[in-house]
C-alpha cells in the first residue's frame, strides 16, 4: 500500500520536540504513541446522533424577541469573520470588504464593526493596509487551504507567508486523509507544527491559530468530537467546523458537539478554546440560532468575539436588513445594505 | 385375576418439583362419581400455597429466559411422557368424571395433543403478537410479548385432565409458572400429571399442582403479593368475585370464570395465553 | 458586549382562546346543564379562575351513558366501518387547525409550558386521531381474531397531566373500533375536554357518541360504576385504579389500567453522556415530572457518579422556570396546590431520611403553585423518595456497580411502566431491555411517545395497552392480542 507522503520536509520536528509540544494536564500523556492517542481518542464519550439532534431541534425553538433580538444581532455582527475566498478575488475586492468590515452598515454609526476579515493569505498584505487601526483582525486561510492535500512544508511555508503578510488569525484545515486512516498522531502533529509557524516576530504573540475540522468530510458526531479534542490538545486557539467549499457545513448538531468540546477542554485543563462555525450560516435565524446554542451549551463566556466568530459573507447583509427592520419597524430591502 | 395385592399410590402435593405432603398433614377422601373409595388427596393448606408461590417465582428466571425453541421442546416433552401413562389417565379420569372408556380416551387424547399444540406456540407468539411500530421519528421500535409471572391456577372442577392441561399448558406456553389448585373432587389425574411432569423436562417449581379446595386455597392466592396472575376458572360459584376484588389489591391480571365451563374440546386459539402476557416496547434511536 | 443574552419575554397570546364564565357537560351532542355542584378551573400559573364547570351527577351520567348506549346501538354500531374513520379523520383534522388554540387553553388550565403543549400534546393528539382513524376499516386485518366486534360503551376516566392526550388515547381506539363513549376528564384540567366537545360539534360526529361529562372523584366513579357501561378505561394513580378494578370485579365490564410509575433511568459508564444528561432531564421534568414513566430514579454506574451529577447539574441551571406561556420556558407551573403539597412532603420526607437535595438557583414566581428542578443524591433502596410516586420534578440518584446490580435495583419496584438505559454498547441493550420488567424501554432517548407504539405498565403499573394494534385489543370483543 502506498501511503500519503510528505517528500518535502526540512523542517522536520527535532528529536527532542515531543517534550515540547505535550498536550496540558491531565492530558499530557496521551500523545506519547500512536495506541495510546487511539486509545484516548476512542474513549471519549460518544455522541448520540438522534439525541443531539433533538437537543439542537428543541433549541431551535427559542424565540428571540426585541431587546433580545436586538442584542443578539449587535452581538452576531460584532462577531463575524467577513469572509471572501474565491479564486477571483483581487486587492480591490478585498478593499472593499474591509471597508465594509469597518462600517457594515454605512447609514447607521452605531453598527458595530465586524470581528476580522478572512481571506488567502497573498491577499492578507492588503487586508492588514485596508484595515489599519480599526482593531479588526486579519484571518488568513493556510496550510493548502480547503483541502490541506500538500506536503507538510508547502503547509508551513503558506502559514509563514500569511503571518508575514500581516495575518493575526491563522485558518489552517488539519489532514483528513490522516485522520481518517487512523494516524492521529499525524494530525496532531501537523497542528502542533503550524501552531509554531504562527510565531511572529518582534516578541508579538503568535498568530491565533483556528484548526479547520471540515466535519462534512468527516461525517459522524464521533469523529467531530475526536477531531476537536486533537486541535484543542495540538494548541488551537479556535477549532472551527468548515472551509465553507464542502456541504454540509456548519450544521447546528456539529456546533453542538464542538461547543461540547470546548466546554469539557476548559473544565478539563482551565484552557478556553474559541469556537468559529463557517458556510451555511446565512440567515439572522440561524445566527441567532447559534448564539442560544452557545448560551445553553457553553454559558455566556462564550459570548464574546474573542471566542466565537461566524465564518460567512452573506450573513452580514441579513443581520444588517433586520437590524434595520428593528431600528425602523418596517422591512428593509437588499438596495439598503451594500453589496460588499 | 391376580391375587396379588395391588400396591396402592399415594397422592400427594406436587410443589418445587417435588411430591411433600400438606404441611397440615390434612387429606380428604376421594371418590369416584358413585361415591366408592379410590384414595385420599392431600388437602394443601395456606403455607403449602405459600411455599408453592416460592418455588414458582424462583422458577420464573429460567424458565422464563428459556429459548421459546427450548420451551416449546419441553411442553412436547410432557406430551410424550404422557402419552406413555395413557391408560393410567384413562382409568382416572373415567373413575373420577364418571366417563365411559371410550370418552375417558378421547378425553385424554385431547389432553395430549393440546400440550402438542402449545409446544408449537412458544416460537411463534413473538411472531404474531409482537412486532416493529412504525413510529414518527428516527426511531426503531419494536414490541415483544413477555411472561407476567408467576400465574395462580383455580383449575376447573369439572374436567379433571383436558380442563387443566387447558389451563396450565398456555400459562407455561407464554414462558410463565404455575400454582395450580386442581378440581377438589376429581384430584387424581392431575397428581398422575404431576408425576409426568417431574419426570419430563418442566425445571422443578415452573409447575405446582396443590391438591385440595379452591375457595380455601383462592382468597390466599388473589390476595398474595407475589402473584402476578390469577385464573379464577374453577372458583367455586360466588367466590369469583370475591377473588377478583382480593385481586384488585396488587393489580393483577385476572381471567374472570365463564357461567358454566367451557368446551374444553373447542380450539381456545390464544384466548388462555394472551391474559398472561406482557407487552414490552423498545426504542432506540436511529443513527450513524 | 459582554452582557448576558438574557431572552426577553416571548409570550404566546391567549387572545386566541375564548373562555366562557361557565360550562355544561357534554351529553347526546349538546351543552347542558349539570345537576351537580359546580366548580371552578383554576390557572396554576397565576391562580386566577378561568371559569366554572358543573359536576356530573349520578343522573348526569345515566342520561351520558343512555345517550352513549342510543348512539352505540343505532348510529355508531351500524355505520359502515369506513364511515366510522373518516369521521376519525376529520376530528384529526380540526384538531391540527385549531392546534394552537388547544395548545394555549392546555397550558392555560394545566401549567405545562406552552413549547410542550404546542410541540407535543397536540400534535401527538392529532397523530393518535389520525393513526386510528385508519383502522375503523381494517379491523379484520388486524391479526386480533376472527370478526372483532366493539364492547359497546366505553366509561374512560383520565388524568390532569396531559388532558387533551389522555383524551386522544382514549377516545381514538374506543370510536375507531365502534363503541362511543362517555368520558370524564380531570377534575382541575377540564377545559381542552370541553373544546374538544365543540370539535365534535365541528366534525357532525353523531349526537351521544362523544359524552363529556366533568366532575370530581364521585362523578367519575358514577361512570365506572354504571351498569350500562361494557368498558372501563382508567389513567391515574395506582390508588384509585385498584379501587375501579375492585369496583369493575364480578361483572362483565372490561377494564384496562394505566396506572402509576417509579421508572428506572439507568446510565452506564460508556453512555453518551451528553445525550444521556438530556435524557435524564427529558426523564425527570418533562412536564414538571407530571408524568407516570417519568424516569425518577437515576440509576448511575458508581464509577461516573460524581462527574454525571455534575454535568446534570450543570444542565439543570440552564432549565427556564416560569410562565407557562412563555415560548422558552422549560418547566410550568404544578397542577395544583394539592399536588405542590404532596411534592413538598415527600421532599421534606427524602431529606430527613438522609439524602441529599440540590435544586439550582432560580426565581419561582410569586403566585401559582411552583416548585423547583430537584436532585436527591446519596438515595437509597429503602428511602421513600427511592419507592413512592412524587408525580413531580424531582429526580432520585442511586448507585450500582455491575450490570446485574442495575437490573436488580430497576425492578425492585411494585411498579412497572418504563425504564431507560443509555450505554454505547448494542449487546448491553438487548439484554438489559430483556431483563427490565417495564412496558416501556427507552434505550438512548427516554419519553418518546407514538400512536403506532404500545404503550402500558407490567405489576402495579396496570395492564392493557394503548397505542398500536394492541391498543384495539381493549375495545374488542374476542379480541385475542394482549
Amino acid at each position: 500500500m502506498i501511503g500519503m507522503t510528505h517528500v518535502l520536509d526540512p523542517d522536520a520536528l527535532p528529536d527532542d520536540a515531543r517534550a515540547l509540544m505535550a498536550p496540558l494536564p491531565p492530558y499530557d500523556d496521551v500523545t506519547r504513541s500512536d495506541s495510546a492517542f487511539r486509545a484516548f481518542l476512542h474513549g471519549l464519550p460518544g455522541v448520540d446522533q438522534v439525541g443531539a439532534e433533538a437537543r439542537v431541534a428543541m433549541l431551535g425553538t427559542r424565540s428571540i424577541k426585541t431587546t433580545a433580538k436586538a442584542w443578539a444581532i449587535d452581538t452576531a455582527i460584532s462577531m463575524v469573520d467577513l469572509t471572501t475566498l474565491e479564486g477571483a478575488d483581487t486587492p480591490g475586492k478585498v478593499r472593499s470588504l474591509a471597508a465594509k468590515a469597518r462600517r457594515p452598515d454605512p447609514g447607521d454609526p452605531t453598527c458595530p464593526q465586524v470581528a476580522a476579515v478572512c481571506v488567502y493569505g497573498d491577499l492578507a498584505g492588503v487586508a492588514r493596509e485596508a484595515l489599519g487601526d480599526s482593531g479588526i483582525h486579519v484571518a488568513a486561510v493556510a496550510t493548502a487551504f480547503p483541502s490541506g492535500r500538500a506536503s507538510r512544508a508547502v503547509k508551513i511555508a503558506d502559514v509563514k507567508d500569511a503571518v508575514a503578510n500581516g495575518a493575526d488569525e491563522i485558518d489552517m484545515v488539519i489532514d483528513r486523509g490522516a485522520f481518517l486512516a487512523g494516524r492521529y498522531l499525524d494530525v496532531y502533529e501537523e497542528i502542533v507544527a503550524v501552531k509554531e509557524a504562527c510565531a511572529r516576530p518582534g516578541g508579538r504573540a503568535p498568530a491565533h491559530l483556528k484548526v479547520i475540522l471540515e466535519t462534512g468530510e468527516l461525517v459522524t458526531l464521533d469523529n467531530v468530537r475526536r477531531a476537536s479534542w486533537i486541535a484543542m490538545l495540538a494548541g488551537g486557539d479556535f477549532i472551527k467546523t468548515s472551509t465553507g467549499k464542502v456541504s454540509p457545513a456548519a450544521t447546528l448538531p456539529v456546533s453542538l458537539v464542538m461547543l461540547e468540546a470546548v466546554r469539557d477542554f476548559r473544565a478539563a485543563t482551565g484552557r478556553q478554546i474559541g469556537f468559529k462555525p463557517a458556510g451555511g450560516i446565512r440567515t439572522t435565524k440561524d445566527a441567532i440560532k447559534h448564539l442560544v446554542l452557545i448560551n445553553e451549551t457553553v454559558g455566556p463566556d462564550w459570548l464574546d468575539p474573542d471566542w466565537f466568530r461566524f465564518g460567512a459573507s452573506s450573513l452580514l447583509n441579513d443581520l444588517l436588513l433586520q437590524r434595520q427592520k428593528l431600528r425602523t419597524g418596517h422591512y428593509s430591502g437588499p438596495d439598503y445594505v451594500t453589496v460588499d | 385375576m391376580s391375587d396379588r395385592l395391588a400396591v396402592r399410590k399415594t397422592y400427594k402435593l406436587y410443589v418445587n418439583g417435588a411430591f411433600p405432603r400438606s404441611e397440615s398433614g390434612r387429606t380428604y377422601e376421594v371418590t369416584d362419581t358413585r361415591g366408592h373409595f379410590l384414595a385420599n388427596a392431600a388437602r394443601a393448606s395456606r403455607k403449602d400455597a405459600r411455599d408453592a408461590v416460592v418455588a414458582a417465582r424462583a422458577a420464573f428466571p429460567k424458565w422464563s429466559a428459556m429459548t421459546a425453541y427450548n420451551r416449546g421442546q419441553v411442553l412436547y416433552r410432557v406430551a410424550e411422557v404422557m402419552e406413555g401413562r395413557h391408560a393410567q389417565f384413562c382409568e382416572e379420569v373415567a373413575a373420577g368424571e364418571g366417563l365411559s372408556t371410550s370418552k375417558a380416551r378421547a378425553a385424554v387424547d385431547a389432553a395430549i395433543d393440546r400440550w402438542v399444540w402449545y409446544a408449537g406456540w412458544t416460537d411463534k407468539l413473538a411472531a404474531v403478537l409482537g412486532g416493529a411500530n412504525p413510529v414518527a421519528g428516527p426511531y426503531f421500535d419494536f414490541s415483544m410479548p413477555e411472561p407476567t409471572g408467576v400465574v395462580a391456577v383455580l383449575a376447573p372442577q369439572q374436567s379433571s385432565l383436558l380442563g387443566l392441561v387447558s389451563v396450565l399448558a398456555p400459562v407455561l406456553a407464554g414462558g410463565n409458572t404455575a400454582v395450580v389448585v386442581t378440581s377438589r373432587e376429581r384430584p387424581l389425574p392431575a397428581v398422575t400429571l404431576a408425576e409426568v411432569l417431574a419426570t419430563s423436562d418442566v425445571p422443578g417449581g415452573t409447575v405446582n399442582l396443590l391438591t385440595g379446595d379452591a375457595e380455601e386455597l383462592g382468597t390466599w392466592l388473589a390476595e398474595h403479593a407475589d402473584v402476578d396472575a390469577i385464573d379464577l376458572t374453577g372458583a367455586p360459584a360466588g367466590r369469583a368475585m370475591e377473588f377478583e376484588r382480593e385481586a384488585a389489591g396488587t393489580v393483577k391480571r385476572v381471567v374472570r370464570p365463564t357461567a358454566a365451563e367451557p368446551d374444553w374440546t373447542a380450539d381456545p386459539g390464544l384466548s388462555r395465553m394472551t391474559p398472561f402476557l406482557e407487552t414490552k416496547t423498545v426504542w432506540h434511536p436511529i443513527g450513524v | 458586549m459582554t452582557s448576558l443574552f438574557e431572552y426577553a419575554p416571548a409570550p404566546e397570546s391567549r387572545s386566541i382562546v375564548d373562555i366562557a364564565p361557565s360550562y355544561g357537560l357534554f351529553i347526546d351532542g349538546e351543552f347542558v346543564d349539570g345537576t351537580g355542584e359546580s366548580f371552578k378551573s383554576v390557572n396554576p400559573a397565576t391562580e386566577e379562575v378561568l371559569t366554572e364547570v358543573s359536576a356530573g351527577s349520578g343522573a348526569d351520567v345515566d342520561r351520558a351513558v343512555a345517550a352513549a348506549r342510543r348512539a352505540f346501538t343505532r348510529v355508531w354500531g351500524p355505520m359502515r366501518p369506513a364511515d366510522r374513520g373518516k369521521y376519525l379523520f376529520r376530528i384529526a383534522r380540526l384538531l391540527q387547525e385549531r392546534a394552537r388554540e388547544f395548545a394555549v387553553l392546555e397550558s392555560l388550565d394545566n401549567g405545562k409550558p406552552i413549547r410542550e403543549s404546542r410541540d407535543v400534546d397536540v400534535p401527538l393528539a392529532a397523530a393518535h386521531f389520525f393513526y386510528h382513524a385508519g383502522w375503523a376499516d381494517k379491523l379484520d386485518h388486524a391479526g386480533l381474531g376472527p370478526g372483532p366486534r366493539p364492547l359497546g360503551v366505553a366509561g374512560q376516566v383520565i388524568p390532569w397531566n396531559f388532558p387533551l392526550l389522555m383524551l386522544a388515547w382514549k377516545v381514538a381506539p374506543a370510536l375507531a373500533t365502534g363503541n362511543t363513549v362517555v368520558l370524564k376528564p380531570a377534575e382541575t384540567t377540564p377545559l381542552t375536554a370541553l373544546l374538544f366537545a365543540e370539535v365534535c360539534q365541528q366534525a357532525d360526529l353523531p349526537p351521544g357518541v362523544v359524552n363529556i361529562v366533568t366532575g370530581a372523584g364521585d362523578t367519575g366513579r358514577a361512570v365506572v360504576e354504571h351498569g350500562d357501561v361494557d368498558k372501563v378505561a382508567f389513567t391515574g394513580s395506582t390508588e384509585v385504579g385498584k379501587s375501579i378494578a375492585r369496583a369493575v370485579a364480578g361483572t362483565r365490564k372490561s377494564l384496562t389500567l394505566e396506572l402509576g410509575g417509579k421508572a428506572a433511568n439507568i446510565v452506564f459508564d460508556d453512555a453518551p453522556i451528553d445525550q444521556a444528561v438530556e435524557g435524564i432531564v427529558q426523564g425527570i421534568f418533562f412536564n414538571q415530572g407530571h408524568v407516570c414513566c417519568a424516569g425518577s430514579r437515576l440509576l448511575v454506574q458508581e464509577s461516573v457518579h460524581d462527574e454525571a451529577i455534575a454535568s446534570l447539574q450543570r444542565r439543570i441551571g440552564t432549565l427556564r422556570v416560569g410562565d407557562p406561556l412563555d415560548k422558552n420556558t422549560d418547566i410550568g407551573a404544578i397542577n395544583s396546590a394539592e399536588q405542590l403539597a404532596r411534592i413538598r412532603e415527600l421532599s421534606d420526607v427524602g431529606e430527613a431520611e438522609g439524602a441529599q437535595r440540590w435544586q439550582p438557583a432560580c426565581d419561582l414566581p410569586d403566585r401559582g403553585f411552583w416548585y423547583p428542578p430537584t436532585v436527591f443524591t446519596d438515595v437509597s433502596p429503602a428511602h421513600r423518595i427511592a419507592r413512592e410516586e412524587v408525580f413531580g420534578p424531582v429526580l432520585s440518584v442511586l448507585t450500582f456497580r455491575t450490570p446485574d446490580e442495575a437490573v436488580a435495583k430497576a425492578n425492585n419496584s411494585t411498579y412497572g411502566l418504563s425504564a431507560g438505559i443509555w450505554t454505547e454498547k448494542g449487546s448491553r441493550i438487548l439484554k438489559i431491555a430483556n431483563q427490565l420488567r417495564a412496558g416501556v424501554v427507552w434505550a438512548n432517548t427516554f419519553n418518546k411517545f407514538d400512536p403506532t407504539s404500545p404503550f402500558g405498565g407490567y405489576k402495579q403499573s396496570g395492564y392493557g395497552r394503548e397505542g398500536g394494534r394492541h391498543g384495539l385489543t381493549g375495545y374488542l370483543k374476542g379480541a385475542t392480542h394482549s
